[in-house]
């Protein structure tokens, strides 16, 4: 029984988390474009995406889970404690910024996209996955 | 240029986040969608399937967005060049940073995590350039 609620929170929290990208019109790239484009027509409509994600996130965290080690189900939480500022953290992050500037796509509105119908959405999203695996395989070699 | 649209940006917003923080809260998970996607394709069985659910449901949200009057972008207005290079980009990038705008850029600089707050600061910076050079 457990179990299955476990999977129905992953299925309504994922869907709650695609209705969030398209009500706050994330999902839209040209938005995101607007929002990076600071010297140009700037639409701060995306940082108000991350600030109202920050507040409930931030307080939800805060006030609920910061001295928490386990989840409701008693499963460890998995956060990444590590706060070693590495150059893979840095350039990887410089190449996710390089592909979201020119495209205004990041992983959860290519996904969000998908019942769009565009064939290039498709397309991003298995380039995408093409370049995760490319990473996996640099990794294990540098 | 696009409208400035405060209160359903500041919603959506709010959405997002409350999503990561049921997750985590009931899951022991961080909702950082390039990792689940990317462990939805390596981990042995069992802890796939809730990732599965969870891009399943990523998917499925914006169906019930439509009674809301929301809309999905029509056709992405990308040359072919630009979406296989940016999308190779932002796979690539992601994975070799451990995170991309959720992971990081909610949830990390939500708990004040400096390596989130260091890539977030990072990828922005570098977004903002890339957008301000490009014809």
């Amino acid at each position: 029984m457990q179990k299955y609620f476990k999977l129905f929170i992953a299925l309504s929290s994922g869907t709650l988390f695609g209705l969030g990208l398209m009500i706050s019109q994330m999902v839209d790239p040209a938005k995101v474009i607007s929002f990076l484009d600071v010297f140009g027509d700037w639409d701060p409509s995306m940082a108000l995406v991350m600030i109202g994600a920050l507040i409930v996130f931030g307080s939800g965290f805060w006030l609920l889970l910061k001295n928490k080690t386990h989840s409701f189900f008693g499963k460890a939480i998995n956060i990444c404690q590590s706060s070693e500022l590495t150059p893979k953290l840095y350039i990887g992050s410089a190449i996710f910024g390089i592909g979201w500037g020119i495209t205004g796509i990041c992983p959860g509105p290519a996904i969000a996209n998908v019942s769009s119908g565009d064939i290039k959405i498709y397309v991003f999203i298995l380039v995408m996955i093409l370049g995760m695996k490319t990473s996996e395989w640099v990794k294990k070699r540098v | 240029m696009t409208e400035f649209t405060p209160i359903l940006s500041l919603i959506g917003g709010a959405i997002i986040g409350l999503s990561a923080i049921i997750l985590l809260f009931f899951k022991g998970r961080i909702a950082g969608i390039s990792g689940i996607l990317n462990d939805s394709m390596t981990r042995q069985r069992q802890e796939i399937l809730w990732r599965w659910l969870f891009i399943l449901g990523i998917a499925l949200g914006p169906l019930i967005g439509l009674y809301f009057g929301s809309e999905l972008p029509e056709a992405l207005d990308l040359s072919w060049v630009e979406l296989i290079i940016g999308a190779f980009l932002v796979g690539f990038g992601a994975n070799l940073g451990n995170g991309c705008t959720s992971g990081h850029g909610i949830c990390g600089v939500g708990r004040l995590s400096i390596r989130s707050i260091s890539a977030t600061v990072v990828f922005m910076s570098v977004a903002i350039f890339v957008v301000a050079i490009l014809p």
